[in-house]
């Protein structure tokens, strides 16, 4: 199994460096449009064919890996401070402050995840520049995912709380709040490690959905959501199957990120 | 206790849903743009018309007045009238919930069906071939977002339930084989099958009791990814459903609808939640 743990971070080292290099590897940008060559098929000048308005498809799933691949860590990452700080204070304080804070994730989480996150987005302007689209879209994902993870973090550093070196940290008048930062924190990091990598796929997905629903990124933006709504329009599977480049690609690295994420949640058992 | 339980769910249900209902109406309220109206800007619209469409809006700029009125409102069978679509929004449920109901009912009992079926067979096969390429399939399905599944299932022709199918059941593989693996390797399993008892009859008299609870739980939570499920697949496949006009109410703020959709969905998931965890406690017979 370590085998395809390898691997799958080789194929998301690739992927991700293949992304960066995008202005290297597709200087033209992803905006510029070949109104010659609109709705055009593969060919040596575009690999991947150009959409309705002479894109060139290729530079476009560059460019939107790039965001998908570089801004959903970046939100799995503030997803994970929120649930470490609100999880692993309402644990470590435990009573009503535990009580209180779970019942706001429980409130979260009697919603299905989608629904919360297009009610939400709908919320934040539809009609703003296309920079600004991406932020709202990842920042919501970050402040709207942490719930399930302050749960777990929350039942953790409860079982640190009533542990014998928190105890002792305390009766020697360790002030609380160092207790926590430099004590407790650090002793959730498996827990930690193990949320971030989980959310990362799962922001990958959801960002897909909102961007086909039309509610993500923002034209002329690429994105994998945005990328792959051109599916919308397709009549058959063969007829341009060039199309399916994004899903694939998104396929793959959702899949390595799984590989790579059975690791840690091994890590996080023992 | 079985009571005492059954009110402690009803209580939080209750709570749960009131507040969420609060949270909706609140984070419409703070949106940016919301006091910004189209129809104000009719140019067919007279002063005092235009002034009524003002007045309106009024009530929904203080969001506590405004829920409290909804509530009230709500009490005599009024759930308000949709800003976007021009009807009364308990008439649209109406018309939209009968269709959800079944597409999310079938798709669940597809996803369990074949959920149940794969977990089962690699439970009693134990041969790891097969056990690895059911992981491969059901985790090809889980690397596919549900819009995607949901496009797909335009492209072919297939019905709603089936797109819903296909996204529930590999979560509930996913649990329902641990749990029956688990099971499984329990010494009291490993006894019976040395005994020589028939594979029905240790599932039914030994394994189910074992997991039962655990995947009424699942069945709870399934109940939820189908619902969620329910929003692309009807955005994207045309489907007039509950989904569909959440979806609808998203892209024009329309509040009312919003409001009323947030505090169905929750008690939906709320409901299937609380049912799936009273039944468990029944089935193992504890004290709750």
């Amino acid at each position: 199994m370590s085998l395809w743990r390898g691997v799958a971070i080789a194929v998301l080292l690739l992927v991700v460096g293949v992304s960066v290099a995008a202005p290297w590897l597709a200087p033209a940008g992803y905006a510029r449009q070949y109104r010659e060559a609109a709705s055009a098929s593969p060919s040596r000048a575009h690999w991947l064919g150009t959409d309705e308005i002479g894109r060139d498809r290729f530079a476009r799933v560059l460019y939107g890996t790039r965001i998908s691949l570089l801004l959903a860590p970046a939100a799995a990452l503030l997803s994970t401070l929120l649930a470490a700080l609100v999880g692993g204070l309402a644990g470590y304080l435990g009573g009503a402050w535990a009580r209180a804070a779970m019942a706001v994730t429980d409130l979260f989480l009697a919603l299905p995840w989608l629904f919360l996150l297009i009610t939400v987005r709908a919320m934040m302007p539809l009609n703003v520049s296309p920079m600004i689209s991406v932020l709202v879209t990842f920042l919501l994902l970050g402040l709207l995912g942490w719930t399930s993870a302050a749960r777990v973090l929350c039942a953790a550093a409860g079982s640190l709380r009533n542990s014998d070196y928190v105890r002792q940290a305390r009766a020697s008048g360790i002030p609380p709040a160092r207790l926590f930062w430099v004590h407790v924190l650090p002793n959730l990091k498996p827990v930690l490690y193990a949320q971030f990598w989980i959310s990362i796929p799962a922001f990958i997905l959801s960002e897909a959905n909102l961007g086909i629903l039309g509610l993500g990124v923002a034209e002329p933006m690429p994105s994998w959501g945005s990328l792959l709504k051109e599916l919308e329009g397709l009549v058959s599977l063969g007829e341009e199957p060039w199309k399916f480049v994004p899903l694939v690609l998104l396929v793959v690295v959702v899949t390595s990120f799984q590989l790579v994420l059975s690791r840690q949640e091994d890590e996080v058992t023992a | 206790m079985l009571a005492r339980r059954i009110v402690r769910h009803g209580l939080t249900l209750a709570a749960t849903v009131l507040l969420g209902g609060f949270l909706a109406a609140t984070l419409v309220r703070l949106a940016p743009g919301f006091a910004v109206d189209e129809q104000q800007l009719d140019p067919r619209l007279n002063s005092e018309s235009i002034r009524a469409l003002r007045e309106t809006r009024l009530e929904q700029r203080n969001i506590f007045r405004f829920y409290f009125h909804s509530f009230e409102r709500a009490a005599h069978g009024d759930l308000g009238t949709s800003v976007s679509l021009g009807q009364p929004v308990s008439r649209l449920l109406r018309q939209r919930v009968p269709l959800t109901v079944r597409l999310v009912g079938i798709g669940l009992l597809l996803s369990w069906t074949v959920a149940m079926a794969l977990a089962l067979s690699a439970a009693w096969l134990r041969v790891s071939a097969y056990d690895a390429v059911t992981t491969i399939i059901t985790g090809t399905f889980l690397c596919l977002p549900a819009a995607v599944l949901a496009l797909l299932s335009v492209l072919w022709n297939v019905p709603g339930s089936l797109a819903i199918g296909l996204i529930v059941f590999p979560r509930v593989y996913r649990y329902a084989r641990n749990l029956l693996a688990k099971a499984y390797g329990l010494p009291h399993i490993t006894t019976a099958r040395a005994k020589g008892l028939s594979e029905l009859r240790i599932l039914f008299w030994h394994v189910i009791p074992v997991a039962g609870p655990q995947l009424l739980a699942v069945a709870g939570v399934s109940v939820s990814i189908a619902v969620g499920a329910a929003i692309p697949v009807e955005a994207l496949c045309g489907l007039a459903g509950v989904g569909q006009l959440a979806w609808q109410a998203a892209l024009a703020r329309d509040l009312p609808l919003l409001v009323n959709i947030t505090i169905l969905v929750t008690m939906v998931t709320l409901l299937a939640n609380s049912g799936a965890d009273v039944i468990g406690h029944m089935l193992r017979g504890q004290p709750a």
